[in-house]
């Protein structure tokens, strides 16, 4: 359990993290989710003692990290999989944090066995490649069995092998019961690891939900709905007072009618009730990273050299009210003529 | 106990101590026995324990690096991150790593006090080489605590400046430059002098011996006997390492 209040954190002038207050519950893994340089690390940092806040606490557990006793045998992180003496062996490495907390020096074989090291484990760490630091860095993290887990952008570089290890592992930790916490600015890494989410840009709080119900709220959904008689059809919706938007035949199929903010249930039950025949009835929803820019957009720290008009960042133009235009295949789909990735929100 | 093994495991698991120790070793005895070798007949009789130890800088100079190295290596290398996050509080860590570094200078100061005096004495069996007065005790086995010393110093500027290149070249001016130049100011000069902590620690070694054209620098007229200068001396470094572990906790890792 991980409880932040009011956390801020200031260098100088500029606001790394500005009040934010989030729990993370044991037993999940929960995502924490922001653009390059919205305060994720400085946020991790302060949670583990490192950084000093400028204001509010961090508890875990209920306490804070400078009053745990043993803490690495309560708290496990990666956050820089680098912080290694590069003419140290793995071994040594593990060795002497274990020696820190009096964990036993079995241990560090059991944690170089269960990450896949066990091999290498009297090699240098300085020549070991990035998966391989990654590994060595979440064995490092386990060392003292702990029930509280943080792991900051562990996936970033890896290849796709050493990604689904990672959240295979992290899904394992939370079914034991631990705390997992998790850093991404990648929110579709984060729709297959996480099941909560604490999303923040800019350093301020965006959301606290679900990742279902983020995406869910994020994402405008639409009913995309075609039949052989799409006049008589059009009529109909437009009669109940739905927006409907004709979508011409193209990539995603023949022409047909996509209809925002309602469900197949209703038009499905609408259609039947006059006895029209449909020939496609499907939601549609569109893709996380609009989602996520959608919700970020105005929190993007360091962006392209946009010069749009107020409310926009970096090129990023909000969707109209209406919504533009949802494709099936909408990642890198410009949305309204408007480039849908916006400087740094990668 | 633990973070003494911790800081045990940490200093040996790497060969750059293993080298400073091997090097300041080697350099401070090897001159020696250069010296006490080409000593002629003539001059035999003034080579005396003192003398023995005029290299003693060499290899005290090569341990405050490696002192250095064993602060600023964890914060070129983030290691200092993963250590406090072991150690929250920081201060256990940092003064576990004093006692292993310190320690680790002292025995390599003995080694070279006692080696510098042993070589001499067996190339120059003839030379006044015996240990009677106290200042012949504190020239031949003083130097481990100098050394013990200096790395305290040296750590405590490797806590402040956090960076290895910085933190030497710091050194390094100030204990071959600064306290050299120093005393050249006319007027107050010799006054600074007296309290320049490398002086005073020198003094500690050399206080009483008698005056020559070798060994270590003799001065006269020193405010503090050899054990007040040695005091003064640990006063300099225990302070400076408590401004660094000050600094240390408070500034965001």
């Amino acid at each position: 359990m991980i409880e932040a209040q009011g956390l801020t954190k200031r260098y100088g002038r500029t606001v790394a993290v500005n009040d934010l207050s989030f729990a993370v519950a044991p037993g999940k893994v929960t995502g924490f989710l922001g653009p390059n340089g919205a305060g994720k690390s400085t946020t991790m940092r302060m949670i583990l003692g490192l950084d000093n806040p400028t204001a509010g606490t961090v508890r875990i557990n209920g306490r804070r990290y400078a009053e745990l006793r043993h803490p690495l045998r309560q708290v496990g992180a990666l956050l820089d999989a680098k912080w290694v003496h590069p003419n140290r062996s793995a071994r040594a490495h593990l060795r002497w944090i274990a020696a820190s907390n009096r964990i036993p020096a079995q241990r560090v074989d059991e944690v170089l066995e269960a990450v896949g090291l066990t091999a290498v484990a009297g090699k240098r760490a300085g020549g070991f490649s990035l998966g391989m630091s990654q590994r060595l860095g979440i064995a490092t993290a386990l060392l003292g069995d702990p029930g509280v887990l943080l792991f900051d952008e562990p996936v970033n570089g890896l290849d796709p092998e050493g990604i689904l290890w990672i959240r295979q592992f992290m899904h394992r930790l939370a079914d034991e019961g631990r705390t997992v916490f998790v850093s991404s600015h990648l929110l579709s890494e984060m729709a297959l690891t996480a099941q909560d989410l604490v999303v923040i840009g800019r350093g301020r709080l965006i959301a606290q939900t679900s990742t279902r119900e983020f995406i869910d709220n994020a994402s405008e959904s639409a009913v995309r709905v075609r039949g052989p008689e799409m006049e008589r059809l059009h009529g109909l919706l437009t009669g109940q007072g739905l927006t409907v938007r004709d979508v011409p035949a193209g990539d995603a199929g023949p022409a047909a009618l996509l209809v925002p903010n309602t469900s197949t249930e209703q038009i499905g039950e609408l259609a039947g009730t006059v006895g029209l025949v449909l020939h496609e009835l499907a939601a549609q929803r569109g893709s996380l990273e609009e989602a996520f820019i959608q919700l970020t957009g105005q929190d993007v720290e360091y962006h392209g050299g946009g010069s749009g008009p107020p409310g926009t960042v970096g090129g990023v133009v909000p969707p109209p009210v209406s919504g533009p235009p949802l494709g099936q295949a909408a990642v890198g789909v410009p949305a309204s003529g408007a480039p849908t990735r916006g400087g740094d929100a990668r | 106990m633990t973070l003494l093994t911790v800081e045990r495991i940490k200093l040996f698991s790497t060969r750059s101590p293993w080298w400073c120790m091997i090097l300041a070793t080697v350099l401070t005895v090897g001159f020696t026995s250069l010296i006490a070798a080409t000593t002629s007949s003539n001059d035999v009789a003034d080579l005396t324990p003192d003398v023995t130890q005029f290299a003693y800088n060499f290899g005290l100079v090569v341990m405050m690096v490696m002192a250095t190295l064993a602060v600023t290596t964890e914060y070129r290398f983030g290691t200092i991150r993963s250590t406090f996050l072991a150690v929250p509080t920081r201060t256990p860590a940092l003064v576990a790593k004093l006692v292993v570094v310190a320690t680790l200078a002292a025995v390599v100061g003995e080694l070279t006090g006692v080696g510098s005096w042993g070589i001499a004495r067996l190339i120059q069996p003839d030379a006044p080489l015996g240990l009677n007065t106290a200042q012949e005790y504190r020239s031949v086995f003083g130097i481990g605590l100098v050394y013990l010393l200096a790395a305290v110093f040296a750590m405590a500027i490797g806590l402040i400046v956090r960076q290895s290149a910085g933190a030497i070249v710091i050194e390094l001016i100030y204990v071959l430059l600064v306290e050299n130049l120093l005393p050249v100011i006319p007027r107050v000069g010799d006054h600074i002098q007296h309290w320049l902590p490398f002086i005073a620690s020198n003094n500690f070694v050399v206080a009483g011996a008698p005056h020559h054209t070798d060994g270590p620098q003799v001065i006269d007229d020193m405010p503090l006997g050899p054990w007040g200068s040695l005091l003064y001396f640990a006063a300099v470094c225990f302070g400076l390492f408590l401004i660094g572990t000050i600094l240390a906790r408070r500034r965001d890792a």
